[in-house]
């Protein structure tokens, strides 16, 4: 029998933008057990409620995340509005929508980058992170934010998208669409992409349902679990299917993404085409009394928003599971068998976001 | 001229997200990436801290990571300089309430360049990174001003024997 | 198509917890999270379930130090949010999978969230 050994991994690792530690039981090469550990980022936020009244704590939530800024902000207002009462305009909604497709666009892309230099392809690297640039130039024109955009509030939104930039956005996508499709081309078909991917880590169908995964993780085993099809925002208006594979693998992990650039493309030029005129935002009086689990699908899987109001300006509790945090259960059972070279490749293809899971 | 002189070295980058919410290290990343290109100048963003000059840190010092951060900080080779990127870095920003967060970078390392923002822009970033690059540039000088007088000192001392 | 979500909250006594969950087991739902809150002497602990977007929660209340069966032999990913609980409210949980025993995340101050806490702000920066 081989000799085991312990290989630590992390917390600061250069595929990593972020600090994780694994400790990898290995025999030789292989992979047989692994313990992860974290806390290098956890701040303590949830306890900010106590500090911050409940309208000001839309900036803290969106600063759990700076990736899915955008989203955190959403699902902590719906929640709000859900205790509250408060009915959201349509435009508001319909905005809402396009900002959190334009957010998943860049997270995706931002991902699709970092998978490809943890493969050791940096040109494909390069690539995703200039088409990324687009999108965030779109967000920078609409929020002012490129990477926190604080347009969200409770009872709407705090900015508009004029019909002229509606229109310049619209007409946008199609060029973009198609360079997309010549990178997601590449990630797809590729031979050595495919080489590096597939049958890597494979997780069943009934392992990913029964260890909680969520969200592009859950998708490419075959789960078709997409908060979306609840029809948050504007997703009810607009129809919405998830992408789902079913291999299980990290290829599939991948494909999910790359097919889901392709959806919310798809989302932002139907929200455009169907936006209607109206207020951005309601007047919110009195404050939240009541419970709430407030859900919402980010680019990472679905988050949980558990707010509590007692009737005061402060919340009670706030507690946010967030989707890399349900992520790490499958993760650790797909790494057992895995060589060594592997591991920072399955580790990004669960697309961890530390600062998420730890608050 | 003023700042090409500088960059007549070019300098190794690490980066380390100390608690920081990402905001700020997906635009250190993108000041890499095509837009922005800092590699243009020989800067390299590497995963090594005995190959980096400049250490870049986001987010707050909190009580998990401080010896993570010192320990990153000890293993790089003189001259290094420090920069902190965000408000965060800075100060512990919009976390400086939270419990588990001591403060800014400058508790448990000497920083040199301190990069506003929230999130810091990639121009911003790369400002700041400008500005390290004078630093770094006059330790050096420093450091092999201080090589020489002690080896005509030695010289001196050799000869007199 | 659309689907509504539906959220419903049963209470739960701590004998029962464990059948409970299996029965849900049973039924088909994944784990979404275990959270906790505290309301000022006691903790009420969320397990929360779903199952095609209908949202089950069980709730539990207990009193500081009463010690929990841990729900990992159930479902195995649970202990995240086992341990998350005992590090962060200092709720002993009995039977973890992967006990972590206080480090899986380590804060400043003990048990940051605990109800029997000394009180008082503790933070360094105010």
């Amino acid at each position: 029998m081989p000799e085991r050994i312990v290989v630590p991994f992390g917390p600061q690792h250069p595929v990593l933008p972020e600090p994780i530690h694994l400790d990898l039981v290995l025999e030789d090469e292989t992979v047989v057990d692994v313990v992860p550990s974290i806390g290098y980022i956890h701040r303590g936020l949830e306890q900010l409620v106590q500090k911050r009244e409940f309208t000001e704590y839309v900036y803290v939530a969106e600063r759990i995340c700076g990736i899915c800024s955008f989203m955190h902000a959403l699902c902590y207002s719906q929640g709000i509005e859900h205790i509250m009462g408060i009915e959201v305009p349509d435009r508001a909604k319909y905005l809402r929508t396009i900002w959190s497709e334009c957010s998943r666009l860049h997270s995706h892309l931002l991902w699709l980058g970092l998978f490809a230099d943890g493969m050791g392809f940096e040109n494909l690297f390069m690539r995703s992170w200039q088409l990324r640039e687009s999108v965030l130039d779109t967000l920078e024109d609409t929020t002012g934010g490129r990477v926190i955009q604080g347009t969200c509030k409770v009872g709407g939104v705090r900015r508009d998208i004029g019909q002229e930039k509606l229109d310049e956005m619209h007409r946008a996508l199609d060029p973009f669409e198609e360079e997309c499709r010549d990178l997601g081309d590449i990630f797809l078909n590729d031979d050595t992409v495919k080489y590096r991917l597939q049958g890597l880590s494979v997780i069943s169908k009934d392992d990913a349902y029964a260890l909680g995964a969520v969200g592009p993780t859950a998708r490419a085993s075959g789960v078709p679990v997409d908060h979306r099809e609840t029809g948050y925002a504007a997703y009810g208006d607009l129809g919405f299917k998830p992408v789902v594979e079913t291999a299980g693998d990290c290829y599939a992990r991948c494909a999910v993404r790359v097919k889901e650039i392709y959806a919310s493309i798809d989302l932002i030029r139907r929200a455009i085409d169907q936006i209607p005129e109206g207020a951005l935002d309601v007047k919110v009086k009195g404050t939240p009394d009541g419970e709430y689990f407030s859900r919402v699908e980010q680019p990472r899987g679905e988050v949980v928003h558990y707010l509590r109001g007692n009737g005061t300006k402060h919340l009670a509790r706030a507690r946010i599971r967030t989707p890399t945090l349900a992520n790490i259960p499958p993760l650790v059972k797909m790494l057992p068998g895995a060589q060594l070279a592997d591991v920072p490749v399955v580790v990004l293809s669960i697309d961890p976001c530390i600062s998420c899971t730890e608050r | 001229m003023s700042t090409m002189a500088f960059l007549k070295r070019s300098p190794w980058i690490l980066h380390y997200d100390a608690s920081s919410c990402n905001g700020c290290d997906i635009e250190v990343l993108a000041c890499l990436t095509p837009l922005y290109d800092v590699e243009r100048f020989g800067i390299i963003n590497t995963g090594n801290p005995k190959h980096a000059d400049i250490l870049m840190i986001t987010g707050g010092i909190n009580e998990q990571n401080r010896e993570v951060v010192r320990n990153i900080y000890e293993q790089m080779p003189e001259p290094k300089v420090v920069v902190a990127i965000g408000v965060c870095a800075a100060s512990g920003g919009i976390f400086r309430e939270c419990y588990n967060i001591v403060g800014g970078v400058d508790k448990v390392i000497p920083v040199d360049v301190y990069v506003p923002g929230c999130a810091a822009r990639p121009e911003m970033i790369i400002d700041g990174v400008v500005k390290a690059l004078a630093i770094l540039e006059e330790r050096r000088e420093k450091m092999t001003g201080a090589a020489q007088t002690k080896e005509s000192a030695r010289q001196a001392a050799g000869e007199s024997t | 198509m659309t689907v509504n979500e539906e959220q419903t909250t049963i209470s739960v006594a701590l004998e029962d917890l464990t059948r409970e969950v299996e029965a849900l087991h049973a039924g088909g739902y994944r784990l979404v999270q275990i959270g906790c809150t505290g309301t000022g002497e006691t903790y009420e602990i969320n397990y929360s379930f779903d199952k095609d977007y209908q949202y089950r929660n069980l709730r539990l209340t207990v009193e500081p130090e009463t010690e929990i069966p841990s729900i990992s032999g159930i479902y195995w990913g649970a202990f995240v949010y086992e341990n998350e609980m005992h590090d962060l409210f200092g709720i002993p949980v009995t039977g973890i999978n992967i006990d972590f025993k206080g480090t899986f995340i380590r804060t400043a101050e003990k048990y940051p969230f605990s109800v029997t806490r000394s009180g008082g702000d503790r933070c360094r920066n105010a």
